[in-house]
């Protein structure tokens, strides 16, 4: 059973000073079966975020549907930028995804920890390392038991030892709270270790390459 | 710098000033440019019988109550306008021309229109300031980041949590350049609109002075009240802009 059915007839960048209209998607079909980690992988500027933010219901102008099941998911989004409230704690960004009242700010709590920086609740999210800022992103998804993750290169721009920790993480949360997940990237390494099925796509209109099961490598020991 | 270092500089330069007009009065020796001595003897003639503290006091109500219709009509049409682009295109050259129009002209034709009256000097004041105020907030709102926009809308905050967590927040700095700048224009306005329609306050009182040739007595007044005015800036303005900026690197 697929949890997400997607059916692009048509999405079209509209032309630009310089550069004429872009025909990104035609007749595009893409499902994603429930509890799959699913690896977008293809060059950038390819259109993988166009197709994550129409998953997202962010980018709605597009001839076509994609349909859920359950048609109502929970859905987060690990953008590529970790897009936090600088003017809120690093505790507030978290908890404002939740209902406002003690129990969300238990759980915003309970999430921070889970992810490792507790100590860090009270922080303003521009003094934190990229590294930690995407940790708040990751709890901010996290926190609101996604049936549905999509995810946006969200470990780029750090250096590996940080970016395997991450992935960790990662892959330590959704043993917890099992979820169907969309991940782009365009580092192939990244996408054997986390996913069970690895999309490659290419071209303009972009078309699936490859559709291939993988085996994600055994989750190390933190 | 530290901020003791700092004060000590200023204080320095303000003696240093201080100096240099006693000794110009000193050798102009003229009724026209008295010394700083005569000027604080003016200030306590005025302050005496308390005409300075009560036209004072006029003065800086005047002030706060059209800075305050001025900064909350300006932020709403100036967010309105950054918001849409048909109604910017629509009202935005309304804006342009209420921001070229001499102040002087809106005062007159306040006065002329609703009478020489209170209601009449505080319309005129604020309508010089909204304009200023609505070019910085549009601004502000035409810079609004789409991607936080999205990232609220991905996580359905609504539109009360968004105004108040993602929307506002990003309009302060806005807030505090058109405050600041307002507090400045807006005493300076008052000043000229009691001067032509009222019967009090520190314009009137320059008035009164200008028409004796009483020029002790004008700059007493003037030198009060711009320590008044400092004294807001350092006291309420500062601290406010610190606490909303806390989050800042």
């Amino acid at each position: 059973m697929s949890a997400i059915h997607i059916d692009i007839a048509a999405k079209t960048y509209p032309a630009q000073s310089g550069s004429p209209a872009q025909e990104i998607f035609r007749d595009f079909r893409l499902d994603v079966a429930k509890g799959e980690f699913l690896a977008l992988l293809g060059p950038s500027g390819l259109g993988k975020t166009t197709l994550l933010n129409i998953v997202a219901g962010l980018d709605t102008d597009y001839r076509g549907a994609v349909r859920f099941e359950p048609p109502l998911p929970r859905v987060a989004y690990a953008f590529q930028n970790p897009r936090l409230l600088p003017w809120r704690t690093v505790l507030e960004n978290v908890a404002l995804v939740l209902p406002a009242d003690a129990a969300g700010g238990e759980a915003a709590r309970a999430v921070l920890e889970e992810v490792g920086i507790a100590d860090l609740a009270g922080a303003y999210p521009e003094r934190l390392s990229l590294g930690q800022q995407r940790r708040v992103a990751l709890a901010r998804a996290f926190a609101v038991a996604p049936d549905i993750l999509l995810m946006d290169e969200p470990f780029t721009s750090l250096d590996e030892a940080t970016s395997r920790r991450l992935r960790d993480l990662l892959r330590r949360l959704l043993a917890k709270r099992p979820a169907t997940v969309m991940f782009v990237t365009h580092d192939e390494r990244e996408a054997d270790e986390l996913a069970n099925r690895v999309v490659r796509l290419e071209g303009t209109p972009v078309r699936v390459a490859s559709d291939v099961r993988a085996e994600p490598a055994p989750l190390s020991r933190p | 710098m530290s901020t003791a270092s700092r004060l000590m500089m200023t204080a320095i330069s303000l003696l240093a000033l201080i100096l240099v007009w006693y000794v110009v009065a000193r050798l102009i020796a003229s009724p026209l440019l008295p010394g700083p001595a005569a000027v604080v003897a003016a200030m306590d003639r005025a302050a005496q019988d308390g005409a300075l503290q009560f036209n004072i006091a006029i003065t800086l109500a005047r002030v706060a109550a059209s800075f305050v219709i001025a900064m909350a009509v300006g932020s709403a049409v100036g967010i309105v306008l950054g918001r849409s682009p048909r109604l910017n295109e629509l009202f935005g050259p309304w804006v342009i021309v209420l921001l070229n129009l001499p102040a002087l002209v809106i005062i007159i034709l306040c006065y002329v229109w609703f009478g020489l009256t209170e209601a009449a000097a505080i319309t005129a004041v604020s309508i010089n300031k909204i304009p200023n105020v609505a070019v910085t907030m549009r601004e502000g709102a035409t810079a609004l980041s789409r991607d936080l926009d999205e990232m609220a809308r991905l996580y359905r905050f609504g539109r009360w949590k968004t105004l108040r967590h993602v929307t506002l927040p990003q309009l302060v700095p806005f807030f505090a350049a058109s405050a600041r700048s307002g507090l400045a224009l807006t005493w300076k306005i008052v000043l000229v609109v009691e001067l032509l329609g009222r019967s009090n306050g520190v314009g009137f009182e320059l008035q009164t002075a200008f028409q004796l040739f009483d020029v002790a007595t004008v700059l007493a007044y003037a030198l009060a009240f711009t320590v008044v005015i400092q004294l807001i800036e350092l006291g309420i303005m500062q601290p406010w802009e610190r606490r909303a900026g806390g989050w800042r690197r």
